[in-house]
């Protein structure tokens, strides 16, 4: 089979269907939210170290953290 | 086994469907079990490209049944004796372990996993924002002392960025709160929209300021929508954004 291109290597464009502005009284963007709001709706791109497993670092970020709710995108094997 | 593991904090935890799915590299060291010729491994390795049946391995967190998986690209890397190094781009839920056992087998003398890096999860990569555990603790008690949210900022990522691969349709203002309310998405209310939006496909929900508001499965295509005057677009999943983030434009109790 040959090789195909992976999901990451897909190029997308923007259409556009209809003219319109973002009233600045609403939301915000990502970036700019307060900070309890920027770690409620946050996510770490981690390092998992050999030894734990998935579920123990995870644990270990939510302690750090101090919060009350953490997953995990997609196990990684303890060692 | 180290390497990217994507944490989603609190709310973001909404997000998590889209990051399993989402395709994976690793970098792999498997051990032969048997004396093999390099060109024989190199091209085993690349017999594996393409789609390919896996049944998940004996400790695994998902039901035992056979399942194809994609495999994007193997690329052999280099051989030193029995072991071999080699890169994967693949779907996510493949097995790693498997697919070496099952190389193994295929070349006839044997093989097993040695090492595993993780150097891709969804969008996430090695060379922007990686942290490790050090780092996290460390910068989090520095911006408890200095209370400077750049420091917050070098350790977590908005949850958008989790979402950088799903294709997405901009709304107006005017849409959104009746989106954060379940309401499925109607042509009206989209402003524009990425190509290869196929049907049935899962789709991101933003606003004009970048901000995720559902995930939602797309009931047309990209071309078809950019047509379609009235009727359903997409049917909401997953809402990310609290309600009454945007005015109500919409009123209940009628029809």
């Amino acid at each position: 089979m040959p090789r195909s291109v992976p999901p990451w290597e897909i190029k997308r464009k923007l259409v556009v269907k209809a003219e319109d502005k973002t009233n600045p009284r609403y939301g915000c963007k990502p970036e700019e939210r307060p900070a309890k709001d920027y770690i409620r709706y946050g996510v770490i791109n981690l390092d998992k170290p050999a030894g734990p497993t998935s579920h123990e670092v995870a644990a270990w970020v939510k302690r750090i953290l101090n919060l009350r709710r953490i997953g995990h995108g997609g196990t990684l094997e303890e060692n | 086994m180290t390497g990217i593991l994507p944490i989603t904090l609190e709310e973001s935890r909404k997000i998590v469907q889209a990051l399993l799915f989402s395709g994976k590299e690793y970098i792999c060291v498997m051990k032969l079990h048997g004396a093999i010729n390099q060109n024989k491994v190199k091209a085993v390795l690349k017999e594996f490209e393409g789609t390919i049946y896996q049944r998940p391995p004996l400790r695994a967190s998902v039901k035992r049944q056979l399942r194809t998986r994609r495999i994007y690209y193997i690329d052999f890397l280099e051989m030193e004796g029995r072991n071999v190094l080699f890169k994967v781009g693949c779907e996510g839920g493949t097995y790693i372990r498997k697919l070496c056992f099952d190389l193994g087998e295929v070349l006839g003398c044997g093989a097993h996993m040695q090492e595993l890096r993780r150097t891709r999860a969804g969008p996430f990569v090695e060379e922007v924002d990686l942290v490790t555990l050090h780092d996290v603790a460390y910068w989090f008690m520095e911006w408890q002392k200095k209370k400077d949210d750049k420091i917050l900022r070098k350790i977590i990522q908005p949850m958008e960025k989790a979402l950088a691969l799903v294709p997405k349709i901009y709304i107006r203002d005017s849409a959104v709160d009746a989106i954060c309310h379940g309401a499925n998405l109607t042509a009206p209310g989209v402003l524009s929209l990425e190509t290869d939006i196929k049907k049935d496909s899962l789709v991101a929900i933003f606003t004009l300021k970048d901000e995720a508001v559902a995930l939602a499965k797309a009931l047309a295509a990209t071309d078809e929508i950019l047509n379609m005057e009235h009727g359903m677009v997409a049917q909401t999943k997953r809402v990310l954004m609290p309600r009454g983030t945007y005015p109500k434009c919409w009123k209940s109790g009628e029809i």
